[in-house]
């Protein structure tokens, strides 16, 4: 029976550090329980630790992560996070875990970094084996000038007209 | 040579163009697909448009929402920035210095590629059918049929934008380009905090838009030692040009 309860203890612990938010390292700020807080006090004050400490987003979405899930974390719920480190949830993105942790100073991001990331190279490792040389200047004159595509610093829609990759989508427009 | 078909379209300021060869050219499939890829573009727009000051990312800059307010895509798109500026040695940034002195985060040295990469899913989905999909300058590209020739990418002469200084032939990868030509001085060093200038442009060869996209910039960022710094990322060739006009290539690196 004590075996399972500690198993269950672990399995909790987990499952907050996987999808639940906490405060890490914390100058000023007050720890809140769940939900990154970068907003302005609220009113309606955390103290729960059930991430009410969050400013309601007026219109916004929460596809995240639910944060009732930090409820585990420890919370002293006196107000909002406006400095300090908070750590985000674990996304899984198409190359990997990753995780966020950001630090704020007066409710201004300051910092961001990333306890977890994957390593995003391996696909690219495995294409780039059929990378074709790149043809400069000097053998370019031999080569017939057809090309599909522009690349060069980024073209704003003002500067389109005058660009090669208009003549070249003019020329092939359907 | 199979018939290209080309569809050109502006969203988040910049000309998105597509071209297509192959089964899928020009029916209702293409056409779906390329209406799916604006969709996709513009839902990008809408969250991280640091020129909104309703979008997400500002008013997360700006401390008025949470990260957990944010749609997932966000928290994705800064662990990338955050990667990016660790692997750069601190040379890429999200982070600027504001006018009033005060830093701003502003993501958009990854959102471009990274957009554009999920913007080609459904390209993806189109059996048979070869794709290059170009934002503004950096392109993604799809080789199927065993007999199609690369697409070839011209890259621009950062002195003369009339000329190309290089191709690229690509089957199936990514092609991304950053320099001052077009806007000026848009790219610091996050180091110094200063535009680098050594260099004129960077153009990096990678499996992934994203990638391809952050490691121009960073590269570019990174100014003097711009070749050296790509020649060790794995999986990347490129060429920089320099200031003087000179340029190096970088080959890919092998494990």
């Amino acid at each position: 029976m004590k075996k399972i309860v500690l198993w269950l203890m672990s399995t909790t612990t987990v499952l907050v550090l996987l999808f639940g938010y906490h405060t890490s390292t914390s100058s000023k700020a007050a720890a809140v329980g769940g939900g990154f807080s970068l907003a302005a006090p609220s009113p309606s004050g955390a103290g729960a630790g059930t991430g009410s400490g969050s400013a309601p987003a007026p219109g916004g979405s929460s596809a995240a992560a639910a944060p009732s899930s930090g409820a585990a974390a420890p919370s002293s719920g006196s107000g909002s996070t406006t400095s300090g480190t908070v750590t985000g949830a674990v996304a899984s993105t198409r190359w990997g875990p990753v995780q966020v942790q950001l630090t704020l100073a007066n409710g201004r991001i300051t910092d961001v970094a990333i306890p977890q990331y994957p390593d995003g190279n391996g696909r690219d490792a495995e294409i780039n084996a059929q990378a074709l040389p790149i043809l400069v200047q000097e053998t370019l004159k031999a080569q017939s000038a057809q090309i599909d595509m522009v690349s060069g610093a980024t073209v704003t829609s003002d500067g389109y007209l005058q660009s090669l990759q208009s003549a070249l989508d003019k020329a092939g427009l359907h | 040579m199979p018939a290209t078909a080309r569809y050109v379209e502006h969203v988040m300021g910049m000309p998105i163009s597509l071209a297509l060869r192959g089964r899928h050219t020009d029916d209702a499939e293409a056409r779906g697909a390329w209406a799916e890829a604006m969709a996709v573009l513009t839902d990008v727009d809408r969250i991280f448009s640091t020129y909104r000051a309703d979008s997400q990312i500002s008013r997360l800059g700006r401390g008025e929402i949470a990260l957990d307010d944010c749609p997932p895509e966000v928290a994705e798109v800064l662990a990338l920035g955050a990667v990016a500026e660790r692997e750069s040695g601190g040379a890429f940034t999200v982070r600027l210095s504001g006018p009033d002195g005060q830093q701003v985060l502003d993501p958009s040295g990854v959102v471009k590629g990274w957009a554009v990469e999920r913007a080609a899913e459904p390209l993806w989905r189109l059996p048979d059918t070869d794709f290059c999909l170009s934002a503004g300058g950096d392109m993604t590209c799809r080789t199927v049929g065993p007999d199609s020739p690369p697409w070839r990418i011209g890259v621009e002469d950062p002195a003369d934008l009339r000329r190309l200084i290089a191709i690229v032939p690509v089957f199936t990868g990514a092609v991304a380009t950053s320099g001052t030509a077009h806007r000026g001085q848009h790219v610091i060093d996050g180091r110094t905090g200063r535009p680098p200038t050594a260099v004129a442009s960077v153009t990096v060869v990678a499996g992934s838009l994203t990638w391809a996209d952050i490691d121009a910039t960073a590269a570019f960022a990174r100014g003097r030692d711009a070749a050296r710094w790509l020649e060790t990322r794995r999986g990347r060739s490129g060429l920089v040009v320099w200031a003087d006009g000179t340029t190096t290539t970088v080959e890919p690196a092998l494990r």
